[in-house]
């Protein structure tokens, strides 16, 4: 693909830790969005194909996606050393401060109204989870074989309670042999 | 002199690292599983308020996994299972990114993508389900949950607002 793009063939080590440390900062209720903003509208290091790609890879990977995202964008442009202070970037911030709220936390675990104030934003974030699984599902609600098998992984995983490693070893096989028995 | 706790942090999330198809967010059940039900590190209500604590701050929801280390082995801990759940899966993003560009449009790439949609979707409604049966003990609790599935799917609000709705309503004693 050499597609004209104003994008630039190098982005130095600092920008990248930089970068992506603001992207940590400002990620509230997830990351992704302000990742995108930085790395496609602000600073313009991937076009949106670019970025759209290197997603749909971080989300196919196992691991958290956004810090998947880091490492390949880091290493496209600083190899080993972006790969690894692009992710250190990212996390830093959010690392400091959730062991800040903890630590804090911690000390007014006592209190009624804190205790309270925790409930009720685990139940909201449940409802997000929730939510984050409903979209996802639109996608692939009209293919019998994937419903099938999303059936199965969550009463195996949500219900059964069964380990995940037995799951995903009987399951993904299957998944990709319906895959690749019916690929257009 | 590494401590059994960091040693037995560092091989539940390397182990989880390979496994977390779909993000942190698809393993909560294997990790409440490991956590509260075999390494009996902690209560149903302390993981609650941890993933309550991950949501609060700003960053991935990876970051509940550092809250677990820090419960079992302080700073140290919290390191070690984040680099724990991070490190193998980063390694294999390393190795697999140059090789996945080439083969852009492979059928085989392509059907690998489409084998892994239902895991993920399977995986996340599992995690959504953990969630709501361990933190939701009361029925305004459920309804909050409800409430925020619902304005999620039919609003363009920020999720931070959603929470601290819920966070202002659990303040004043309704959950």
């Amino acid at each position: 693909m050499s597609e004209p793009s104003s994008t630039p063939q190098r982005v130095t080590n600092a920008a990248l830790f930089v970068g992506f440390l603001k992207v940590g900062l400002s990620g509230f209720g997830g990351v992704l969005p302000f990742a995108r903003r930085m790395l496609v509208e602000q600073r313009r290091w991937l076009t949106e194909q670019e970025f759209t790609e290197v997603l749909s890879l971080s989300q196919f990977l196992p691991g958290p996606n956004i810090v998947n995202a880091s490492v390949i964008i880091g290493r496209r442009f600083q190899g080993p050393l972006g790969a690894i202070l692009a992710p250190l970037g990212l996390m830093l911030m959010p690392l400091v401060i959730v062991l800040l709220l903890a630590t804090a936390f911690a000390a007014f675990a006592e209190v009624e109204a804190v205790r309270g104030a925790c409930r009720g934003i685990s139940a909201a974030a449940s409802g997000l989870v929730l939510a984050m699984a409903v979209r996802m599902a639109q996608p692939i609600s009209r293919t019998t074989w994937q419903v099938t098998i999303g059936s199965i992984v969550f009463v195996a995983v949500g219900l059964a309670r069964l380990p995940l490693v037995w799951v995903l070893v009987a399951l993904v096989p299957v998944s990709l042999g319906f895959a690749w028995w019916r690929r257009e | 002199m590494i401590s059994p706790a960091l040693l037995d942090l560092a091989l539940q999330f390397l182990v989880l690292s390979l496994l977390s198809i779909g993000g942190a967010n698809a393993v909560i059940p294997e990790m409440h599983l490991r956590a509260v039900g075999i390494e009996h590190w902690m209560t149903d209500a302390e993981f609650s308020q941890m993933f309550a604590l991950s949501q609060a701050a700003p960053g991935p929801n990876v970051l509940i996994v550092s809250l677990i280390g820090w419960k079992v082995a302080g700073i140290a801990g919290a390191l070690v299972a984040m680099g724990a759940m991070c490190g193998p899966s980063s390694l294999l993003a390393y190795w697999v990114a140059h090789a996945w560009d080439r083969f852009r449009d492979a059928p085989l790439r392509i059907a690998i993508q489409r084998a892994l949609v239902p895991v993920t979707v399977g995986l996340i409604l599992a995690s959504g389900y953990v969630l709501t049966r361990t933190n939701d003990h009361t029925w305004p609790a459920y309804a909050i949950t409800g409430a925020t599935l619902v304005a999620v799917l039919t609003t363009r609000l920020h999720p931070l607002w959603l929470l601290a709705a819920g966070a202002v309503l659990g303040a004043l004693g309704v959950v």
